[in-house]
């Protein structure tokens, strides 16, 4: 989830370093004429050496990943590794328990938790206040309280556990890496391609060995979650500390400070507020993997939603999807405002002392009145469901079965037009050709768009996927994966420029945009299942919806940044509208674009497991084939590093042939591999 | 700055004091009922105690419905403690060893988890054998009944080539399509369709849902349609399928997952048991879950009430144990 404050930092992080226009250098013909040769190779060699590997059989690199597994599980109890792994699991887990128990389920005997609704609630409100301002307040008391009033209170507490556990992680182990990386040139050599790693992985690859390490449940929940929200707190702690100016820190030396001093007293003071984004972006991030974590068996609102994709049933798993949208919002909001309200008191405004202090305290009063009565009365412990989730879910389920039903003649055929005219015939030109004319044709074809930077990369990751036997499916997931970024760019452009020319169209879609990035995909899944069936084209919606939103968010931001006195220009010339998108906006929005497609393609990427659940096959299958039957193990880590692998193969050519902006912004608008 | 981070933090720790203080001093509705479950709990410790439950709950509605009826007579006949743990299969088997799942109450047979974790099949012994639950598992390709009906000779597998093209989808490359199901569940068709040499290729739907709704589409829409599916169901109460006869099942023939020519074997659904967890003789609970069996049409009756009732599977199993006091009466006894 890049989700709502990401745009935010991408801005800022563009506007810091315009872009120049650089004239791409003509290497579009030499890709074409690389494109022709495969092409006629290809029309001679098709369905010779593709490699094909069908559902069950392994290759001898798959058979010694699953040896490996094997003999780790079997070393439990004397491998090092193991024990160590395992004595963490231990601790997350009873640190998990413990939460639970407190706020969340029954603390037998207790036949309920130790605080009940009223008074986790009331914290909750005056932690809002408190921290930031009544409007917060007000939002965190409405959240909490939809919680219970849908009937999903314990889920809801359990996945606010879940992700409260794995921010206190990351700011542990993400600070002081943060630290290092941004005042040591030499660990942030080491640290960034790790993180670039741990983006660019989708996250139900990291999920398979976390299971094996820290067996299921909360523990691998929450290292899975710490995995994949920390990157972006190391990455703009430290970016933060190495923006400070430089003249500052001379100042600060000619004072004689020792290094120590000099972090404490200028560095991190004035990098506070960069800290505080990352930290926002890293709890965002860790809520949407807290909620995917209930794969393996994670305690939280993601379990009603995969129940409702069980049986098929889209109310069942909306109302869990739409209350972690509430709290994503919450969270974002919250912990945005916290951060500008520290800023207006530091500047001493806000509100006035005394009314403020009084609501303080008289709140705070209210507060513990309210946790009192909940450790001692039913009704303010135990919500009690009256059934409003339920009734709302059926009719959510009725009208979306009613949608379905009628549109799906005409979706039936947008379906079948987009995969027998654009995925069937790319499908068997890329994964039909022989293996070594499509490694041969794409590193030649790295070479020509960005060089030898990504030339090498390139060639690393080919042969990797070449050495990991899933070669075949590769192709046919990079076919997709390509059809899905064409498409998520066509929608991208024209929405992007509506908002961008329309502030009332900006307005009215941004919220759905916030909305997309935040569901977890799984709810979604199963109207688009009920629509296109199980498919690869299902697969492809599934990466659009996931896809567009920061794409749209990416183009339309980019458009809005062409100057006015551009605007003007071009039409004082008397260009017409389209003439003014077409020929001013959309060149001058040029490294926003590229931007928007290099995340795309990622973003469609990191859905490819989600799209082997719903019929798509390829890597995905092999990966959900992985993590569900133990025999397919090596199969399922196999398919996960390759698709990490295509990831950065893509994201290497994608970059160099765009001639990005410089480093420092790219890395903070990486997308993070969701899912 | 430092004030305003120091205000509210100090305050909550205040906060938290009084709360713990308040906890502590007790007095309401709530401690009342706390000692009545302290002392009911160590009164039934004395007599017939009952302790926890880690009860697996796979991915089909059939197996929820197994695993919350006994959950639920475990926990409001017994006073046991039943965590129901959402996971597949295979995850299900690894956590017998670490103590995380103590029961699988519908096992379709996995002869390589079997291999890893039972002792007599040379393990480590960390799950053993409960035996039948009572369901039959029945495995079969299957068509949708008016497909059936409408040619008659497509439920032998020999006339199925004849057919391939009318089964082409967008998905099927020029072959007919064969609909698989969710990737953990046992599956051979590939090697099946290989072996036969019948013009089709597999497209996973990627789970029971997804199937379902394939099936009931087929038959709304009369459209063609031929996949894996399995009984107990409950989608059969509705849409009665039609298997296709495949070369008769002999022992073995699915031994080797890529040789595989033969159709499904009838499956006597098992329980598995973490070994650690079985071996507590004198639990109430143990007892119970060793004795419990049923039949496909009592599980199917609750599977409706989860799936098509969209009851909550909990009181899903309450209602049919209401319903049926004598069975778990036999259960208990």
């Amino acid at each position: 989830m890049t989700t709502t404050t990401s745009p935010g930092v991408t801005r800022r992080g563009r506007a810091a370093a315009a872009p120049p226009a650089i004239d791409p250098r003509p290497r579009w013909q030499p890709a074409l004429v690389i494109l022709l040769v495969w092409f006629v190779v290809w029309l001679f060699t098709r369905g010779h050496d593709t490699l094909v590997l069908l559902g069950r059989d392994k290759t001898s690199v798959m058979n010694a990943l699953n040896d490996f597994r094997d003999h780790m599980l079997a070393g439990r109890d004397t491998n090092p590794l193991m024990r160590i792994t395992g004595a963490l699991a231990d601790a997350f887990r009873s640190m998990v328990t413990w939460l639970q128990r407190l706020i969340s389920i029954p603390a037998e005997p207790r036949p309920v938790p130790r605080i009940g609704w009223l008074g986790v609630t009331a914290v909750a409100t005056w932690l809002g206040y408190a921290l930031a301002n009544w409007r917060i307040a007000l939002l965190t008391l409405g959240t909490f309280v939809s919680f219970g009033l849908f009937g999903y209170w314990s889920d809801s507490m359990d996945l606010l556990i879940i992700v409260g556990v794995s921010v206190l992680i990351c700011v542990v182990i993400g600070l002081p890496l943060g630290i290092l990386a941004g005042t040591k040139k030499r660990a942030n050599g080491v640290i960034e391609p790790v993180l670039d790693l741990l983006q660019t992985m989708p996250t139900f690859v990291y999920l398979l060995p976390i299971v094996l390490f820290f067996g299921i449940g909360a523990a691998s929940a929450v290292v899975a979650t710490m995995l994949y929200a920390v990157p972006p707190l190391i990455r703009i702690a430290a970016h933060g500390i190495r923006s400070v100016p430089a003249t500052m820190i001379e100042v600060a030396d000619s004072l004689g400070q020792t290094r120590w001093q000099r972090l404490r007293t200028v560095q991190l003071p004035i990098a506070k507020r960069t800290i505080i984004v990352g930290l926002n972006q890293t709890t965002m991030a860790a809520l949407s993997m807290a909620t995917i974590a209930s794969f393996v068996d994670g305690p939280g609102l993601g379990k009603p939603v995969l129940a409702g994709l069980r049986i098929n049933d889209v109310g069942t798993a909306l109302i869990p999807g739409l209350l972690i949208v509430a709290i994503a919002i919450m969270l974002d909001r919250g912990t945005t405002a916290a951060s500008e309200r520290a800023d207006v008191i530091a500047r001493g405004g806000g509100l006035k002392p005394p009314v403020h202090r009084a609501l303080l305290v008289g709140g705070g009063l209210a507060a513990v009145a309210a946790l009192w009565l909940s450790t001692q009365k039913f009704w303010a412990a135990e919500f009690t469901d009256r059934g409003i989730g339920r009734r709302i879910a059926n009719v959510a389920d009725h009208a979306v079965d009613s949608v379905t039903s009628s549109i799906s003649p005409f979706t039936g055929s947008i379906k079948d037009g987009i995969t027998y005219g654009l995925l069937n015939p790319l499908q068997s030109f890329i994964a039909e050709s022989p293996w070594w004319l499509a490694f041969l044709a794409i590193a030649a074809l790295a070479f020509v768009l960005g060089g030898w930077k990504s030339f090498v990369p390139a060639l690393a990751c080919l042969a990797g996927i070449r050495f990991f036997g899933e070669w075949h499916n590769a192709m046919i997931t990079l076919a997709m994966t390509l059809v899905a970024t064409l498409l998520c760019m066509a929608i991208a452009v024209v929405v992007g420029v509506a908002m961008a020319r329309s502030p009332r169209t900006d307005l009215a879609v941004r919220p759905f945009l916030d909305a997309g990035q935040t569901i977890p995909a799984f709810v979604y899944l199963v109207p688009v299942l009920a629509l296109f069936g199980p498919s690869r084209f299902t697969g492809i919606i599934a990466a659009l919806a996931y896809a567009a939103p920061v794409a749209i968010k990416l183009v339309a931001d980019g458009v809005k940044g062409v100057s006015a006195t551009t605007m003007e220009a071009a039409r004082s010339t008397g260009a017409s509208r389209l003439q003014q998108i077409r020929k001013v906006q959309l060149p001058m929005a040029r490294a926003s674009l590229v931007l928007a497609t290099n995340q795309g393609l990622l973003f469609v990427l990191a859905m490819a497991v989600i799209a082997g659940m719903v019929g798509a096959g390829a890597l995905g299958y092999d990966v959900v084939l992985g993590t569900t039957r133990s025999e397919e193990w090596g199969k399922g880590a196999a398919a996960g590093i390759t698709i990490v692998l295509l990831g950065i193969l893509l994201d290497r050519i994608a970059r160099r042939a765009a001639e990005p902006a410089p480093k420092e912004t790219q890395w903070l608008s990486l997308p993070r591999g969701r899912r | 700055m430092q004030v305003t981070q120091n205000r509210p933090i100090g305050a909550l720790a205040a906060l938290a004091a009084i709360a713990l203080g308040a906890t502590a001093c007790g007095g309401g509705d709530i401690s009342k009922a706390e000692q009545s479950n302290a002392s009911a709990s160590s009164a039934a410790a004395a007599n017939n105690k009952c302790g926890t439950i880690n009860m697996a709950v796979n991915p089909w509605v059939s197996y929820e419905a197994s695993a919350y009826v006994v959950g639920e007579i475990a926990k409001s006949k017994l006073g046991c403690t039943v965590n129901y743990k959402e996971l597949k299969e295979d995850v299900s088997w690894q956590g017998f060893g670490t103590g995380e799942v103590d029961v699988v109450i519908e096992d379709w047979g996995h002869p390589d988890l079997e291999k890893k974790f039972m002792k007599d099949k040379g393990g480590d012994g960390s799950a053993e054998d409960g035996g039948p639950n009572g369901n039959k598992g029945i495995i079969h390709w299957y068509v949708p009944p008016w497909l059936a009906a409408a040619h008659p000779d497509i439920l032998d597998y020999q006339n199925l080539n004849k057919y391939a093209a009318d089964f082409k989808t967008s998905e099927s490359g020029g072959q007919g399509q064969f609909l698989g199901s969710d990737p953990s569940y046992v599956q051979f068709d590939e090697a099946i369709i290989k072996n036969l040499d019948l013009n089709f290729k597999v497209v996973f739907s990627g789970g029971e849902a997804a199937s379902l709704e394939a099936f009931k589409k087929a038959e709304a829409n009369k459209e063609w349609l031929i996949g894996y599916f399995w009984e107990p169901q409950y989608l059969f109460a509705d849409v009665p399928l039609k298997a296709v006869k495949l070369p008769p099942y002999t022992d073995g023939c699915q031994d080797d997952p890529a040789k595989v020519a033969c159709d499904y074997p009838d499956t006597v659904l098992e329980k598995i048991f973490s070994t650690k967890w079985a071996a507590k003789t004198d639990d109430a609970g143990v007892a119970f879950v060793k004795k419990f069996q049923w039949s496909n049409e009592d599980q199917n009756t609750v599977a409706k009430y989860i799936a098509v009732d969209k009851m909550d599977p909990a009181a899903a199993a309450k209602k049919w144990i209401d319903a049926n006091p004598d069975k778990v009466k036999a259960w208990l006894g």
